[in-house]
């Protein structure tokens, strides 16, 4: 097992005739079982067409009725990405995931808000991962998203992180001292967003195939501590935990929009201690999150 | 984006938000001619920057007289004003606010801002304006009071009530608070703005509310739909390789330490800076080069770190997934030559063509040192530049 996805995921993708989402729909087809699973493209102006063999149609509804697909990828350029959240949570998705990077903060609030609303009232409820995230890998099973596939094997060992490179650079230390890994999932770096820190680790805690975990936030907002008072209760695996941006200076966004220090609580200090205090084993040295790990194990 | 305080109350006129009659004046006639234009006994004459806590710093002055007006304009036109949120070396004044006095009875604040754990927008309004928020939020946190917005329906009527009674806004002049909170929150809203705060609102003697202050701070991924924001953008406010950097799409911040680093994404960028003040020296500087780390993008990141005088040393540290290693190291031995690189130079790649990228290096004749784990590279350039 694992978790959100697996080998029989059948993914949409929609902004797949663009150049993000030709480049990476054809590296994630290339992955483990990825030929089976992108089932779907969707383009109003392209339906009917197919690229790479994979068929084209006018809206994610229509291709989730016509493929039985569940969960959509989305690619779409900032400003038609809220709207194509949107389209995937009217169509009954299971998931969707929104690589877009550069979505304002305004468009995410409207369909965060909207999302609730329609579930509020009785509708079907669709997870959001993202938006401004890699994605997420079940290794040699499927991988959706932008994350190099290679560096990763399968095992036991769960990964969550709002950053991209920073949950590589996890996964690639895990794999060299021979731990695979469950699920690797990228949250992502905007303000608004869809499942935080404490819905990836429920899931990795309910999951029969996850040892541990390594939990990677960083400064900004207040998501971190949220997890890790749920985990302090709940958790009954190990958890490594590292926090990026001890030394960013508060009211500076540090690249991700949502990293960001706005007041005393969402330092990286702040966050790593109540971490510890939350009985993670944190450190504050990256490059042995996971020889830490295995020394849990 | 930061924006003026002239050009906040600009905008919240322009929603509906009463503020005071006020013309912006770079320079001292002007001030002086403004204050006559204005009319009456008293003006306020404003130093017009980006940071926070001007009065403290001698930044505001209330003038009596048209010579006041222009002594405080002469004083205050060209100062380094330092303030918390300046740095010791202050910030240059190069334009001037100039306003009619207020009569002020009672000073309130009022802010909007987006709440990330309720996905809502915050409404914050407290008895206590014209002090530092984070102050009374630390000392006495019942005396703010905040609703949150759901942006499908926007501010009520009532919630904007429970802001005003909560604050205790005499009950003549609650109509006008609620009518300013819910203008402010379209003003929010239709702007795309981070932050709005205005600090103080005032009561008046005559009971009008006035906002005194305009604070703004907006969202850099909805600027593409403002042209009218972006045109207040201050260059003048910013530092010079910030801009720079954003020229080539760089994400680049300065800082106080002596280590350049170049890094892919935002995240490993802060745990690079992080491994390096852990390994005994401090970052000049967060560099995230994004994903298309091309050889362009990462010679001018190069220029960009050398153009600081504390740099002595650099450290680049590349996951290479999508971007392959290979490409990488052809880019950096490009940029070291093109910018006749003499800084120790450590780095560090990981990843796709991993091999290769290390051979480039190693082939090209510079004094390039790598290293295998970000401790390694952070270890290595800290004893280069001792």
């Amino acid at each position: 097992m694992s978790i959100l996805i697996n080998k029989d995921t059948k993914v949409i993708t929609q902004g797949i005739t663009g150049k993000t989402g030709q480049f990476h729909t054809e590296k994630c087809q290339e992955y483990a079982n990825g030929r089976n699973c992108f089932v779907a493209g969707v383009n109003p102006k392209k339906a009917g067409e197919k690229i790479f063999d994979i068929p084209i149609y006018g809206s994610v509804k229509e291709a989730a009725a016509e493929t039985g697909a569940t969960v959509s990828v989305i690619y779409v350029p900032p400003a038609g990405a809220a709207a194509a959240i949107w389209e995937a949570v009217e169509a009954d998705l299971d998931l969707a995931i929104c690589i877009t990077e550069g979505i304002p903060v305004r468009d995410m609030l409207m369909v965060r808000n909207k999302m609730k609303q329609k579930v509020a009232a009785g509708g079907k409820e669709t997870l959001l991962l993202g938006p401004n995230c890699p994605g997420l890998i079940t290794p040699d099973e499927i991988k959706i998203g932008i994350m190099p596939g290679h560096i990763h094997r399968k095992g036991r060992i769960g990964v969550v992180s709002r950053s991209g490179t920073l949950t590589y650079e996890a996964v690639g230390q895990l794999t060299e001292v021979g731990l695979g890994q469950s699920s690797a999932v990228g949250i992502g770096g905007d303000p608004i967003n869809g499942l935080k820190h404490i819905d990836v680790m429920k899931m990795f805690n309910d999951d029969p195939d996850t040892d541990a975990v390594i939990m990677i936030g960083e400064i900004g907002g207040p998501d971190e501590a949220e997890a890790a008072q749920w985990c302090k209760a709940n958790m009954k695996k190990p958890v490594v935990g590292f926090i990026a941006g001890v030394t960013a200076p508060a009211g500076k966004r540090m690249g991700h929009a949502g990293a960001l220090i706005s007041g005393g609580a969402d330092t990286a200090d702040a966050k790593l201690a109540i971490m510890e205090e939350c009985g993670f084993t944190v450190t504050r040295n990256p490059s042995e999150m996971a020889r830490l790990l295995k020394s849990l194990l | 984006m930061k924006i003026h305080e002239y050009q906040g109350k600009e905008l919240l006129k322009k929603f509906g938000v009463v503020v005071p009659r006020g013309v912006f004046c770079p320079t001292v006639d002007d001030a002086v001619k403004a204050a006559e234009s204005l009319g009456g006994k008293v003006w306020v004459v404003k130093a017009q920057i980006h940071a926070g806590g001007r009065g403290k710093g001698g930044g505001v002055k209330v003038a009596k007289s048209l010579d006041e007006v222009r002594q405080y304009a002469s004083q205050i036109l060209g100062m380094q004003l330092v303030t918390h949120q300046t740095g010791p070396e202050g910030q240059k004044v190069r334009r001037l606010l100039v306003e009619e006095g207020a009569d002020i009875r009672k000073e309130y604040y009022v802010a909007a801002l987006t709440d990330r754990a309720t996905q809502k927008v915050a409404m914050m309004a407290s008895s206590e304006g014209g002090m530092d928020i984070e102050e009374v939020a630390h000392s006495t946190p019942e005396k703010i009071i905040k609703v949150f917005v759901d942006p499908l329906t926007g501010l009520t009527d009532a919630q904007a009530l429970e802001l005003a009674q909560g604050i205790g806004v005499p009950e003549a002049s609650q109509a006008q608070a609620v009518d300013t909170f819910k203008k402010l929150y379209t003003c929010y809203m239709e702007t795309d703005a981070s932050l709005a705060e205005i600090n103080p609102l005032i009561l008046e003697g005559n009971g009008n509310i006035k906002a005194l202050d305009a604070k703004f701070n907006f969202d850099s991924n909805a600027l593409y739909r403002h042209p009218e924001i972006v045109a207040y953008r201050d260059l003048d406010e910013e530092d010079p390789d910030e801009i720079e950097a954003s020229k080539f799409d760089l994400a680049y911040i300065s800082l106080d330490g002596n280590i350049g680093c170049l890094v892919n994404g935002a995240g490993l960028a802060m745990a690079t800076m992080d491994t390096i003040k852990l390994f005994g020296a401090e970052p000049a500087n967060f560099l995230d080069v994004g994903g298309g780390a091309t050889t362009e993008k990462v010679t001018e990141a190069f220029k960009i770190m050398l153009h600081n005088p504390k740099v002595k040393g650099i450290l680049v540290n590349i996951f290479g997934g999508i971007m392959r290693c290979d490409t990488i190291a052809t880019g950096v031995v490009s940029a070291a030559r093109e910018v006749h690189l003499s800084v120790p130079l450590v780095v560090r790649m990981k990843g796709t063509n991993e091999e290769l990228g290390k051979k480039i290096l190693a082939e090209s004749g510079l004094p390039i040192i790598t290293a295998d784990s970000m401790a390694e590279a952070a270890t290595k350039i800290v004893a280069a530049v001792k």
